[in-house]
């Protein structure tokens, strides 16, 4: 099947698509948008995080044919700015997998709540998994960012 | 594998009505997971996310009829206020990410023993509408379930909505994981205390083939409680309702915790969330 979208601001298609791949898999393997990482294809680790019509989705749980003439932004799509900034600054980024997912996460989370608190923080990266920083500098750089 | 994607709910019925084997996709958290692993390959999905009247809600009365497609976000964030037994319980569902995408429809559909939404709407005695071309049926989420992700769902069916009594007080929802987020419930309950029909409602999830409720907890609990003075609830009268919910219960050892742990920790659970309740409702 055919799928049609926007992608980042442009209108994107995607051939040969099997019914059952998710928005993951067409965004890397058939539009050329490696940046959402795919890791554990069942919603856990958030590594794929992208925006769908405005919110925050795993896109390995979308199915393809969902994203037919929605808007999708991917982390290539952000503009580089404080949040991207804060994570280099503080060393949130180690190995870097997780890095796509917590930085679309860090951007809602800041279009929503300019000041957030700890808590907020946590509970609005509770779904993206990081095995390298044990998330004390990326808690940093979100404090950053929101200075 | 087709993929259907209906755009009104006549065309969802008449869909899945032609295509009995269409697995129904709302917001993926589960069917996704499935096909990803290979776990599944059905004949055809019949995609929701389209069907519009599925993400609405509104009310009758003090009766609130939830469409099936409304997200966990959305219960809490709207119907926080009216259910919030249920809105506690989405919040604990996955992560922020999750909750954007999950529906409560694809809770039930799924029907797991431990999905999160089902012993709030156990304790709160819900509704599931289930429509097809032949017709709209009602069926109590006690009658809904039938096994481990089994239900009364028939092949031609589809979860319309959930019908329920708006609360605003005198519910809970306690549940037992390794930390707050991305957890499958070990266990967990849910209470719901009306001071006015002087009822008592509860669910129990993952500690029995299906949800269930603890029907003689309720009994007791309703022939117990002081509802005139609203006076605290004795130790005795906590402790036995404890004892009781945990005996309704018919759990196994599993990955995620042993039989033994789970009816002790239910016990637990079942204490803590009266004492909440009735202080809310004093």
């Amino acid at each position: 099947m055919r799928v049609n979208c926007t992608v980042n601001g442009e209108k994107r298609q995607a051939d040969d698509v099997w019914p059952g791949e998710s928005l993951l898999y067409v965004l890397r393997e058939r539009l050329g948008l490696p940046g959402s990482k795919n890791a554990c294809e069942q919603g856990e680790c958030g590594s794929c995080t992208v925006y769908l019509d405005g919110t925050p989705v795993c896109s390995c749980l979308v199915a393809a044919g969902q994203a037919e003439g929605r808007d999708v932004v991917t982390v290539e799509g952000l503009e580089f700015g404080r949040v991207q900034e804060a994570f280099l600054s503080t060393g949130a980024v180690q190995c870097g997998f997780c890095t796509p997912g917590l930085v679309v996460a860090v951007h809602d989370l800041l279009a929503r709540n300019e000041r957030p608190s700890d808590p907020d923080i946590r509970e609005a990266l509770a779904g993206n998994l990081c095995r390298c920083t044990g998330y004390e500098k990326i808690l940093d750089a979100v404090r950053l960012a929101a200075r | 594998m087709d993929f259907l994607q209906p755009s009104t709910w006549d065309e969802a019925l008449a869909a899945k009505a032609a295509h009995p084997d269409a697995v129904p996709i709302a917001g993926g958290t589960d069917v996704m997971v499935e096909l990803n692993f290979d776990r599944r390959r059905p004949p055809a999905l019949l995609d929701l996310s389209r069907v519009a009247p599925l993400t609405e809600w509104g009310t009758d009365g003090d009766m609130l009829r939830v469409g099936a497609g409304v997200p966990y976000r959305r219960i809490i964030e709207e119907l926080g206020g009216r259910l919030p037994g249920l809105a506690m319980a989405a919040r604990t569902v996955g992560s922020p990410q999750i909750r954007n995408r999950g529906t409560v429809g694809g809770n039930l559909g799924s029907a797991s023993p431990a999905g999160d939404a089902h012993p709030p709407l156990l304790a709160a005695r819900a509704e599931v509408e289930l429509a097809s071309v032949r017709g709209v049926r009602r069926v109590p989420v006690e009658s809904f379930f039938t096994g481990p992700k089994r239900s009364v769902l028939a092949p031609d069916e589809l979860i319309a909505a959930f019908r329920v009594r708006t609360a605003r007080a005198g519910e809970q929802f306690a549940k037992i994981g390794t930390r707050n987020a991305m957890v499958i419930a070990v266990c967990s309950f849910a209470l719901a205390l009306d001071p006015v029909r002087r009822t008592v409602g509860t669910g129990i999830g993952s500690a029995a083939p299906t949800p269930v409720r603890a029907t003689a907890a309720e009994a007791f609990l309703v022939a117990e409680l002081d509802w005139d003075s609203r006076g605290a609830v004795p130790p005795g009268v906590a402790a036995e309702f404890g004892r009781l919910v945990a005996a309704a219960a018919a759990p196994i050892d599993d990955v995620r915790g042993t039989a033994a742990y789970r009816r002790h920790a239910l016990s637990v659970l079942a204490r803590r969330a009266l004492v909440w309740a009735w202080e809310g409702l004093r």
